[in-house]
């Protein structure tokens, strides 16, 4: 599949976004009102910021954008339309968690509730992200297992990464929740590298699932002769993308050492807390990476018309 | 409503048969035409004279080289792949806005263009590849069955029917109802064992292929074999004439390999 870099942003900074904020809404409603006001509105406005600037980037990839309100019509069948939804809905969760989270608004009693609420609300986000992929049964890359996880994971790790940074940025790292949220972190990146490395090996070993053969009807014995037209059409703009064997996999192994040099870095800022940084920069590369990938190693069916004998 | 209806009290589709489809591409050609100025129209190519030309087409014809177990020969296939207005169109079920629909009365597939933001997530959950951008108008095209021909009384009966399908000219197109197991189309099925396309998919497409009929004998048992030199009387005549005619430099060779490197013509 192409690979659009509106989409890959979309998915890398409102993820990153949804799991800042899912994160710090869960972690209030324990903790009860903000250390501080600007470590509060940090956490809020960084947070919204990078989902509305994906959900923003979404929308160019529309051919008529000034239309998207419609898509908050068939949330019946449509994941597509139920993102959307959730996606607003969240916003209103959000900032009243906010307002009484900082103390603007002081209500401490309503922290427990609306903080699982905003972090259930995110979660709920990614998780209809994920299946618009999930769904697609026209791309076996996407229809498994991983792809969920994959989705939420990545969203909790960057996330955690940006939570970490704005902790160190507030003295909130360094005066003692540190050590938990480098284990916090580290759990994440670990995570994400095993099912990175477990995806990436399965769609290298996994099944021919569909053939040329089936496509056409025509057996085993079909070969394409003769292509419809002599340019490039819309499906083999969209749908035939081809990343090299080679180039892939170079790519997956500077997603896992970017992932490595995260976690190194989260492991030294118990000592100087500013690597953080690193480990919140190199943690966006990386899902920047994996999400280009996971779009470009993808294959789709509709390839098997155009000369694809198996897929 | 880009839930699915239940039943349709039709299901209009199209019979394409291989065996006798000669990829002229009149139905390609014919359907952009209509289309191009119809009611989904118009069709826009972008760089239509250029070198990157682009544009919107519900209907291609594909060409594929068939090779059967056990024989020495191949055959080619013309493969014509348009929309298959499926019984379980994922393409209408991820449809954000309800732009994307199937008819409850002839389960045609339409695309409505006021209402689709363009996000091509319908094309993704297409596996026949058959809806295409429209990069100028920033929607989504696909084939309408014709369905502003095939219902319009302004024009004469017999030109009721699919653009497609009037222009073939080896009748390989037949459009009918494929809900009533006794109209000529399924008929036509039943007969010649059509089938779908990746069933697998699950989603049940309604347009049927007809397979190319089996040949009966190969292409080389209709080449007479050479006859073995017997030396009879008229070979030696034979042998004489060419003698004589051959004579001096004039031989019978193949025509000298051109190394000029210039294309033909």
């Amino acid at each position: 599949m192409n690979p659009a870099y509106s989409v890959i942003f979309f998915t890398t900074a409102s993820g990153a976004g949804y799991g800042l904020l899912a994160l710090t809404a869960f972690a209030a409603s324990s903790h009860g009102p903000a250390s501080s006001l600007g470590f509060a509105l940090a956490c809020i406005v960084l947070s919204l910021v990078l989902i509305t600037a994906g959900l923003l980037s979404s929308t160019a990839h529309l051919g008529r954008p000034e239309r998207a309100w419609r898509a908050f019509s068939q949330w019946r069948s449509s994941w597509l339309s139920r993102e959307g939804i959730v996606a607003v809905v969240t916003y209103p969760v959000a900032l009243a968690f906010g307002l009484v989270w900082s103390g603007l608004v002081d209500m401490p009693a309503l922290i427990r509730p609306l903080g699982l609420l905003t972090a259930a609300m995110c979660a709920l986000t990614v998780f209809c992200t994920a299946m618009i992929y999930r769904q697609l049964t026209t791309i076996p890359a996407w229809a498994n297992r991983f792809a969920v996880p994959g989705y939420l994971l990545f969203g909790l790790a960057t996330g955690a990464g940006l939570l970490s940074l704005l902790s160190v940025v507030f003295g909130r790292f360094q005066a003692g929740a540190g050590p938990f949220q480098v284990v916090l972190t580290m759990i994440l990146i670990v995570a994400v590298m095993a099912l990175k490395w477990f995806y990436w090996r399965w769609l290298e070993m996994r099944p021919t699932q569909f053939t040329m053969a089936e496509a056409t009807g025509l057996g085993d014995g079909v070969r394409q002769w003769e292509v419809p037209h002599t340019a490039r059409n819309f499906i083999m703009k969209e749908m035939g993308f081809q990343v090299a064997r080679a180039h892939a996999q170079r790519l997956q192994r500077i997603c896992l050492l970017l992932l490595a040099v995260a976690l190194v870095s989260m492991l030294a800022s118990l000592l100087l807390p500013w690597s953080v940084a690193i480990a919140a920069i190199t943690l966006l590369l990386a899902a920047w990476t994996e999400r280009w990938l996971f779009f470009a190693q993808a294959e789709h069916v509709s390839a098997l018309y155009y000369g694809k004998t198996e897929i | 409503m880009t839930t699915l209806p239940a039943a349709t009290a039709k299901k209009l589709g199209l019979v394409i048969d291989l065996d006798t489809c000669v990829g002229c591409q009149a139905c390609a050609t014919s359907c952009k035409e209509w289309n191009a100025q119809g009611e989904g129209g118009p069709l826009t190519d972008t760089d239509p004279q250029g070198a990157d030309i682009s544009g919107p087409w519900f209907n291609r014809i594909h060409g594929y080289e068939v090779h059967e177990e056990g024989r020495s020969d191949s055959r080619i296939v013309n493969f014509p792949r348009s929309c298959l207005h499926c019984e379980q169109p994922a393409c209408v079920t991820v449809c954000p806005t309800g732009a994307s629909y199937k008819r409850a009365e002839d389960g045609i597939v339409l695309v409505n263009p006021e209402t689709c933001i363009g996000c091509k997530l319908c094309s993704w959950a297409c596996p026949y590849g058959a809806r295409e951008y429209d990069y100028t108008q920033g929607v989504m095209k696909k084939c309408t069955l014709c369905v502003d021909r095939i219902y319009n009384t302004n024009l004469e009966p017999e030109d009721q029917v699919p653009a497609c399908v009037k222009a073939c000219p080896t009748g390989a197109r037949h459009f009918g109802d494929l809900g009533d197991e006794s109209s000529a189309v399924s008929q036509l099925v039943k007969e010649r064992g059509g089938f779908d396309l990746m069933p697998s998919m699950g989603y049940k497409p309604t347009n049927k292929y007809l397979p190319p009929r089996a040949r009966k004998e190969t292409y080389a048992a209709h080449v007479a074999p050479l006859a073995k030199p017997d030396g009879s009387v008229m070979e030696k005549l034979f042998s004489w004439a060419d003698k004589l005619l051959s004579v001096g430099s004039v031989t019978a060779a193949a025509n000298p390999a051109d190394e000029s490197g210039k294309l033909e013509g």
